[in-house]
């Protein structure tokens, strides 16, 4: 299976310039590993010390918030799209 | 405000900004106000632009864009949902978008709030501020407009305490606030003070953390009390504040009447939008005009009428 990754502009250093990678995993938790195997590094910076999203990160899965989910236990089906965005914008 | 909101304060510094940058294209995510803003100054500086905006925003919201005419994307959605979208555009096109990429010089705006009422108030600080919390930057920016004065001298020290004012339907800082935490759980808003609505606010947790280490409050108010607000505000102030007026002055009540501020303090309410941009929520609310015939005594029994009957009776009773 394959989830498409939409990678915010400060981290797409660490993706080559990509803005979009395709990854697996059958949640949010396993894709956060996939992603750190294909680009080594970004897992620090989405997650703190003990291995928690930051919470100035936003997961999203098709266009719904993780935290309206089930956090990074919310579960990925083939062709999802997972869109990170930092939390820095509005108002 | 040329464009009836604060937002011109922001924009102003955003667009400067963004055409130093070499930006041709000027964007943002917006609740109405800004949406408003950015389009008006975009057109004045000669800058192409396109907004985004949730499509229930109220009419005079739309309206008060398209006159300048920008590329308007009305989204599906409530303003989270716009906003990640914007940041999604962000990344891909090279727009300048005021509240996200041009965001650090956007909020630097807030701080002629601070400013001014300082100047207006005779090169003092007030003792309490009373504010609008949507995103939560002009909040934690009238601080630092405030800090930034004393530091050089134009105004003595002294402490202010920082008051916050939600919407009940959209009060994820109020909440955050109320149980002690240092996070904000994002919330789905459902309110009338749709310039509010932000239920994922970037700057929450720094607007708890002023109210709290100022010794203020964050308290949220219902529909029906916002709109109570705005109509008092109105009668007894001369002033037709839009919703999120309305919202800071029902908390200003709430905070009076619950002894959080002091009769002796002096506080300083933000009222940072025009009425006419929100017709919608006062509608039905306020009455309706006396239709009488051009005759000296149609006009006489109309004013017995009124004087005998609530306004919100006067449309149901034939003169």
């Amino acid at each position: 299976m394959s989830v498409k990754v939409l990678i915010p502009t400060p981290l797409q250093k660490l993706t080559h310039d990509q803005p979009t990678i395709d990854c697996d995993g059958a949640n949010i938790a396993e894709l956060l590993e996939s992603l750190e195997q294909n680009c080594p590094g970004i897992k620090a910076r989405i997650c703190d010390e003990q291995g928690q999203l930051r919470r100035f990160v936003n997961f999203y899965v098709n266009s719904e918030d993780i935290r309206f989910l089930e956090g990074v236990n919310t579960p990925l089906q083939d062709g999802d799209e997972v869109s990170i965005i930092p939390a820095i914008a509005g108002g | 405000m040329p464009t009836l909101s604060f937002k011109d304060r922001v924009v102003s510094v955003a667009l400067t900004r963004a055409r130093e940058l070499g930006f041709t294209t000027v964007s943002c995510a917006s609740t109405g106000n800004l949406a408003n803003s950015t389009a008006a100054i975009a057109a004045y500086a000669g800058l192409d632009c396109c907004v985004f905006i949730p499509s229930d925003l109220e009419a005079g919201k739309v309206l008060g864009t398209l006159i300048y005419g920008p590329t308007v994307m009305s989204v599906q959605g409530n303003y989270d949902q716009v906003n990640r979208l914007c940041s999604e555009v962000a990344n891909t096109h090279g727009w300048g978008f005021v509240n996200i990429n041009l965001r650090p010089y956007y909020s630097e705006g807030s701080k002629t709030l601070g400013y001014e009422v300082i100047e207006q108030l005779g090169w003092q600080l007030p003792d309490h501020v009373v504010a609008p919390l949507a995103s939560g930057s002009l909040f934690t920016k009238i601080y630092k407009g405030f800090r930034e004065f004393v530091e050089v001298g134009l105004v003595d020290d002294k402490p202010v305490r920082f008051s916050g004012a939600q919407a009940e339907g959209c009060s994820p800082i109020a909440q955050a606030f109320k149980e002690g935490r240092d996070f904000i759980s994002p919330v789905k808003p459902n309110t009338v003070a749709k310039s509010l609505a932000i239920g994922n606010p970037a700057d929450g947790v720094y607007a708890v953390d002023l109210a709290r280490k100022t010794n203020g409050n964050i308290e949220s108010v219902t529909d029906a009390e916002i709109i109570d607000a705005i109509k008092l505000l109105a009668e007894t102030e001369g002033i037709f504040t839009e919703t999120a007026g309305g919202t800071t002055i029902a908390t200003l009540k709430k905070l009076v009447e619950a002894g959080k501020i002091d009769p002796d303090e002096t506080t300083v309410v933000y009222i940072t939008g025009n009425g006419l941009k929100t017709q919608e929520a006062v509608q039905g609310y306020i009455g309706e005009p006396l239709t009488i015939e051009p005759k000296l005594d149609s006009f006489e029994r109309a004013l017995e009428r009124s004087r005998t009957l609530d306004r919100l009776e006067w449309q149901q009773v034939l003169v």
